[in-house]
């Protein structure tokens, strides 16, 4: 078709361009959930950001301050309900904090196995969603099958597949069922062959490579600036982890390493969360090894529920059950901030106490959170699919996000 | 759980104390299990953020949270606090100042890029303005929602409740209504309390056993 001249529009000074603008999500599938993000862009290069949440707010917070601490323990589950049991380390740090409580050491190293389990859990459903959203789809089928085998370890030890509700302050609820142990141990040491083969299909990938190698450039500086924590820190070259920094439980006794990117780049992200993978299949194995016999909660019935067995026959382990079930234990005035590194950076807790049984305010901290505000940063002067690259990178959960 | 001793934070607060002079930082504390924690100035806010960033003993470049914290029955019912780190010396440090309902609170998201999306958690949650704040939206609420949802006079069950109107065929808010009263069991007890194990562990007397949960 010839183009009448009268019809060809003359580029005056005055002509104001307007940023075209479109709508991403809140049910697109590349936005990891309901992110709603308002892009504004010059041609296919994104100009601006703006990412919408809140949609899945459900105001754990608020809820929070009218439970117990107990009942308060399953909302941490679904925050982020990828790795849940990480979630709860981190609240009940805070109340043994404030309590004063030391945990035995059986639960603790407890805590860590599943803690790292819940690694893994996070890492494989992140790289495979992530390598889902530019285009390889075989990641994703591999990963959720090894990510059932971790959810089934979930099951074993507290009865439900994903909101375990299994870590309680002053231990974990129930010791480990026979075999698991075992089961878990042949489980890592079978899963960095997963990784191998994820690798396989990633690694080296030229098309995985050409969506993800510089792009959403971080610098060290940004991503401290930005309140960047976890892979995402430690992916611009920040070596940075509280497991090794400000050890919690039984870390400081383990052996493992940080992986640290170096570009700062989508690619240096997914490399470090690929050997995180490995270094927590290691860690799960040092924790099965070094674990002792003995109990996996305090022998203080204000705290911990008493034995079911005493329940039959002692009158005061009765009256116990019933208080801690109905009224909860009192927590004593005070304040703390417990921090833990969870798969997707720092999870924290700030609790306020008032002496009573409820929390009067549970601040919950989340990494993510911080590192969607940095939307706008790392995806600006980049093309729209580029965008999606850059939040499949963050690792965007809005369970936590939203809280 | 910082691995720096007690000792060596109290230092730490003294020397900034010392440097910024009382006007700024109120108090220094040392809370629980070695938490640092400063009470500061409102109006010198900015000041104390941007010494804790740049100075070299105290290099808190990290700004790891924001939130805030009503107690209604103070003058100043708000407390905002904030949680930094410094990945250098491996320190943490809390700063508590005081703010109303009518009393804007400097933004501090021209020294720390992140403050930016808490500020806005705090203003949405609890309504604490924070004045010269290039972007002061709600966050986490609805479009329109009206409210503060964090105070503790705002009800657990809010006041409206949304729903998809078959008739109107648009999405409609109305006034809450529930089948069953809202039940927030206190249970304070009549009785006198049993031996306990855990508060005569600790060297703090919380006497007043059931005194808490009463709303």
């Amino acid at each position: 078709m010839v183009a009448k001249k009268e019809n060809t529009v003359s580029v005056s000074e005055q002509t104001q361009i307007k940023p075209f603008t479109i709508n991403f999500g809140p049910q697109h599938p590349a936005a990891h959930g309901v992110l709603r993000l308002v892009l504004e862009m010059d041609g296919e290069i994104v100009e601006r950001a703006d990412p919408h949440i809140g949609l899945l707010h459900r105001g754990t917070e608020k809820l929070i301050e009218y439970k117990t601490y107990m009942q308060a323990m399953p909302y941490f589950d679904r925050l982020d309900y990828v790795a849940p049991m990480n979630q709860e380390h981190a609240f009940v740090l805070a109340t043994e904090n404030l309590l004063g409580i030391k945990v035995p050491e059986r639960a603790q190293y407890i805590r860590v196995l599943f803690s790292e389990l819940g690694r893994i859990l996070n890492h494989i459903l992140n790289i495979t969603t992530f390598a889902l959203d530019v285009g390889a789809i075989t990641p994703a089928l591999w990963g959720f099958e090894e990510r059932e085998k971790g959810m089934e370890f979930y099951e074993r030890v507290s009865g439900a597949r994903l909101h375990a509700n299994y870590f309680r302050t002053g231990g974990v609820h129930q010791d480990m069922p026979d075999g698991l142990a075992e089961d878990m141990y042949y489980f890592a040491e079978e899963f960095p062959k997963f990784i191998d083969d994820l690798e396989g299909l990633l690694t080296e990938n030229r098309i995985f490579k050409q969506r993800t190698v510089d792009i959403g450039v971080v610098s060290k500086k940004d991503a401290i600036e930005w309140g960047f924590t976890g892979p995402m820190l430690r992916g611009s070259g920040v070596a940075w982890d509280l497991r090794k920094s400000q050890p919690y439980e039984v870390y400081d006794r383990m052996r493992f390493d940080i992986p640290v990117g170096k570009t700062g780049d989508c690619y240096a992200r997914y490399l470090v969360r690929i050997e995180e993978m490995r270094q927590s299949a290691e860690l799960m194995k040092q924790a099965i090894d070094g674990m002792p016999k003995g109990e996996v909660m305090v022998d203080d019935h204000k705290v911990a529920p008493p034995k079911r067995a005493d329940m039959k026959t002692s009158m005061e382990a009765m009256i116990h059950h019933f208080k801690l079930y109905t009224e909860g234990f009192n927590v004593p005035e005070g304040e703390t901030y417990a921090a833990i590194e969870a798969p997707k950076g720092e999870f924290g807790v700030y609790l306020v106490a008032d002496g009573s049984s409820k929390p009067y305010r549970c601040h919950i901290r989340a990494p993510g959170f911080a590192h969607l505000q940095a939307m706008e940063l790392m995806s600006k002067g980049h093309m729209l699919a580029d965008a999606v690259a850059v939040i499949g990178s963050m690792d965007v959960v809005f369970g936590e996000i939203d809280r | 759980m910082a691995k720096n001793s007690t000792k060596a934070l109290k230092e730490l607060g003294q020397y900034i104390k010392k440097s910024l002079g009382s006007a700024i930082v109120m108090k220094v504390n040392i809370d629980g299990k070695a938490e640092l924690v400063l009470h500061a100035n409102r109006t010198k806010l900015k000041e104390l953020m941007a010494f804790l960033k740049d100075d070299k003993q105290c290099a808190f470049k990290q700004l790891i949270d924001i939130c805030g914290v009503d107690y209604p029955e103070r003058d100043e019912r708000f407390e905002v606090v904030y949680h930094l780190l410094s990945l250098k010396h491996n320190n943490r440090i809390r700063v508590r100042i005081t703010t109303g309902e009518d009393i804007p609170v400097e933004t501090i998201s021209g020294i720390f890029s992140v403050a930016s999306w808490f500020e806005r958690e705090a203003w949405d949650m609890f309504g604490i303005f924070f004045d010269n704040h290039p972007d002061l939206r709600r966050i986490l609420t609805d479009y329109g929602f009206d409210g503060h949802p964090l105070r503790k006079d705002f009800p657990l069950t809010g006041f409206v409740e949304t729903k998809y109107d078959e008739k109107l065929k648009k999405v409609v808010y109305e006034p809450v209504e529930l089948m069953q009263d809202f039940r927030n069991f206190d249970y304070t007890s009549p009785w006198e309390e049993m031996s306990d194990m855990q508060q005569s562990g600790s060297k703090k007397d919380t006497k007043p056993q059931f005194m808490g949960s009463s709303e």
